[in-house]
């Protein structure tokens, strides 16, 4: 189990780490437990899988597919929330997406779906076919949202549920928002997107505790978008777009470190001068939004037009 | 003796004004299936609205690209009715129009009807309405939906000031007059009469209150529809990033407050026979108001237009040609022309600002009043700077479902169940100011109330 930072506890946690594990150990199969709603929903899934035994909050032991057991976040709600709404110290994140290599895959697509519980047409990115017409061939263009410098979306929340850290990320608090839909409104990258209708899964996730970092369970009539992963940050792991990338799409990483590592070859570089040689532009610069998202140019594009993969969105699995 | 006679004639006329204004209050006829008809639509509407609570706002059309649709557009109809009290009671007041003295009411529970309702419709946009405390627990300076709370607030606070201060010296006629009805109205009156004895200096005082909330409301007036307009302004959208928007709002609020205006005068004057209050003098005087009102919208119509046309950036193309010439053309025209440009022509003929025919047009202009801010809000949303793409269908259009049409017709009900109390509790136009137009003193005034109550 991946220790996480957790400042208040940290001199305790040396001395008494076996009790912490145990805690860990029983809270985790708790939160499962919580997670998986009624247990009759375990008929749901297939016999054969194997199963893993977890103590549950009554004390008695309980069997689990393993595909279900997933770490339970200990730190209070609270807490969660504050260094949710804090960020990282000393971080700037930036994301790097090469348009000459994304081949439609949309594997990005269906993790980021998976990992932040959202329905075939909820998108926090989206691959867009670009087509700037005239002899030029048409481009597949990721676009998660361009977490600007200078966000229109935060400015217009009339409740401070959306807002950008000091890491550069722009997150949101899904128990605040009132769903007045203006953040939605006002990005013009219409990265955010709406729980019209009671999310996927609802009840499922029903006693599952807030994370604002994977901004999950998702609630009905609150708003949604792209975090850069921040939970997955906060481990010092890549978001679940760009680990999913078969192409080598996505590069990321920290402007301050002027490093950033794609996440198909894991291959790190400077981030500087990877924008400086490929001449990488941001989207919609005239707007002032100063987006932490740069493009590399759609180079060697295919004419004629063809594209390996499916047009349709994945639908997920269970 | 003639000095007699003359006195005799006013003190007749003191009497049939408050029997002509009071009447109304009296006689139920036909008040009992217009108000089961208005709770029958709002009935209908609130069962819609639980619906919507229960499933979430995916009831509606609204989806990711256009998420702001009738409830919104809506709103701003609304807000912009309401501003109407502010500039009859208020900026026709203050100046010193005389013609306003029998409509100023009218104008004034339009705007308390209207404004009432427009907060209602927010919350029914809200996905969340059960968090709408945030706003005050977590509410961010920032954010201009604070700025339009305030002062939508605001200006519920000084309308209903503005309407209940010229109600009070009336109050004394309603008590004298009013001895037959049921007791809970007789103890508003009571209330309502804040100990007002007709002495000259109540009579001054309450006029000076008067004259500060009409100078309050006017920047209040101002503040809420440029505000509203911020809403959109704001935005970095196709359509809305506009700089001239404040004025455009608050010029097209007025023509759409003013042609309601002829028609709560026209079904005031019929329905409660006041034609001797409401005089075709009244109907002449709004047309051209109207008329001028129209023109100011119209010379913004066209600089908000015909600019960003004539350069036609490539971001602007195909939201404009889209309004011009293709899926909102037909809506479009159909409100600039038929909503606006021939309104405005035919209240330039005096036959035209008849009662009839200005009901007529004053029904045309606030329908088209109304698809104008549908046709603000809507055609923008479909237009973002990056493409729709990998959602159904439904996402890139939208015409508003029934439950959308029935909460919004609550919504208008419910304005017009406001207007209707209001001219069921307390006269549709000031007795006093009335009968200090008839040259009746108040000496004479309190004189009638006393008398009565012997």
């Amino acid at each position: 189990m991946k220790e996480k930072k957790h400042p208040e506890k940290s001199s305790e946690k040396k001395s008494t780490s076996r009790r912490d594990f145990l805690k860990k150990g029983l809270l985790a199969g708790a939160g499962t437990v919580l997670a998986g709603g009624v247990v009759g929903s375990f008929n749901a899934f297939a016999q054969n899988e194997d199963t893993i035994y977890v103590l549950g909050s009554d004390m008695k032991v309980l069997s689990v597919p393993k595909s279900q057991v997933k770490e339970r976040n200990i730190r209070e709600e609270d807490q969660m929330q504050k260094e949710g709404r804090e960020g990282i110290p000393g971080r700037k994140w930036i994301k790097v997406i090469d348009l000459s290599k994304c081949k439609n895959a949309r594997l990005c697509m269906a993790a980021c779906q998976n990992a932040h519980q959202l329905k075939p047409e909820q998108h926090h990115v989206n691959v867009l076919r670009m087509d700037r017409g005239g002899e030029t061939a048409p481009f597949f263009m990721p676009k998660p949202c361009q977490h600007c410098d200078n966000p229109p979306c935060t400015k217009v929340c009339p409740v401070d549920a959306t807002f950008r850290r000091q890491d550069g990320l722009v997150l949101i608090n899904n128990e605040r928002c009132i769903g007045c839909r203006f953040c939605i409104a006002a990005c013009p990258y219409s990265a955010r997107i709406f729980n019209w209708t009671e999310p996927k899964d609802a009840e499922k996730y029903k006693n599952v505790e807030y994370d604002v970092e994977l901004n999950v369970p998702q609630k009905k009539g609150t708003v949604s978008k792209c975090l850069f992963s921040a939970d997955l940050l906060r481990d010092e792991k890549l978001p679940y777009c760009v680990t999913a990338c078969p192409n080598g799409v996505y590069w990321f990483g920290d402007e301050n470190e002027n490093a950033v590592t794609n996440g198909t070859t894991k291959e790190t570089v400077n981030f500087k001068k990877l924008i400086k040689d490929n001449a990488a532009y941001v989207l919609l610069p005239e707007l002032g939004t100063k987006p932490r998202v740069y493009y590399l140019p759609e180079k060697d594009r295919l004419v004629p037009f063809t594209y390996e993969g499916s047009t349709e969105i994945k639908k997920e699995e269970h | 003796m003639s000095e007699i006679k003359q006195k005799e004639g006013q003190k007749k006329s003191l009497n049939k004004i408050v029997s002509d204004l009071t009447r109304p209050i009296k006689n139920h006829y036909g008040f009992t299936p217009w108000i089961l008809f208005l709770l029958t639509v709002m009935g209908i509407g609130l069962f819609a609205y639980i619906l919507q609570l229960r499933d979430g706002l995916g009831v509606t059309a609204m989806r990711d690209y256009v998420s702001w649709g009738l409830y919104i557009s809506s709103f701003i109809f609304f807000i912009a009715t309401a501003l109407v009290g502010m500039l009859i009671s208020a900026v026709l007041g203050l100046i010193g129009v005389k013609w306003i003295t029998p409509i100023s009411r009218i104008a004034e529970m339009i705007a308390l009807g209207f404004a009432m309702w427009a907060g209602l419709i927010i919350i029914f946009d809200m996905g969340r309405p059960d968090r709408v405390l945030n706003i005050f627990l977590h509410g961010r300076l920032q954010s201009p939906i604070v700025w339009d709370i305030t002062v939508v607030t605001t200006y519920v606070a000084i309308s209903i000031l503005l309407y209940l201060l010229p109600l009070i010296p009336d109050i004394p006629f309603l008590k004298k007059t009013m001895n037959d009805q049921p007791k809970w109205k007789q103890k508003i009156y009571k209330v309502l009469s804040f100990g007002f004895k007709g002495k000259p200096e109540q009579y001054k005082l309450i006029k000076r209150l008067i004259r500060i909330m009409a100078i309050l409301i006017i920047p209040v007036a101002l503040a809420i529809h440029t505000v509203t307009s911020w809403l959109f302004a704001a935005t970095l959208r196709v359509g809305w990033d506009s700089t001239i928007f404040g004025p455009y709002y608050v010029s097209g609020a007025f023509v759409a407050g003013g042609a309601a205006v002829i028609i709560a005068m026209f079904v005031f004057s019929r329905n409660f026979r006041l034609k001797e209050y409401i005089t075709n003098l009244h109907f002449d005087k709004m047309g051209k108001l109207l008329v001028m009102l129209m023109l100011v919208y119209l010379y913004f119509n066209i600089n908000e237009y015909l600019v960003p046309a004539y350069k036609m950036k490539l971001e602007d193309e195909p939201h404009l040609m889209g309004l011009f010439t293709g899926k909102f053309a037909l809506m479009f025209w159909t409100v600039q022309l038929g909503g606006l440009i021939i309104p405005t022509i035919l209240l330039l003929f005096k036959k035209m600002r008849k009662p009839v025919p200005s009901l007529i047009i004053g029904i045309v202009v606030v329908i088209g009043a109304f698809f104008k801010r549908y046709l603000i809000t809507i055609p923008t949303l479909l237009h973002p700077h990056l493409p729709i793409q990998n959602v159904p269908e439904e996402f890139s259009t939208y015409w508003p479902t029934a439950f959308e049409w029935t909460i919004t017709m609550m919504a208008v009900a419910g304005a017009v169940l406001i207007i209707t109390i209001l001219a069921k509790l307390f006269p549709v136009m000031p007795i006093w100011e009335t009968a200090h137009e008839e040259g009746i003193t108040n000496d004479e005034m309190n004189k009638f109330a006393e008398g009565k109550n012997i």
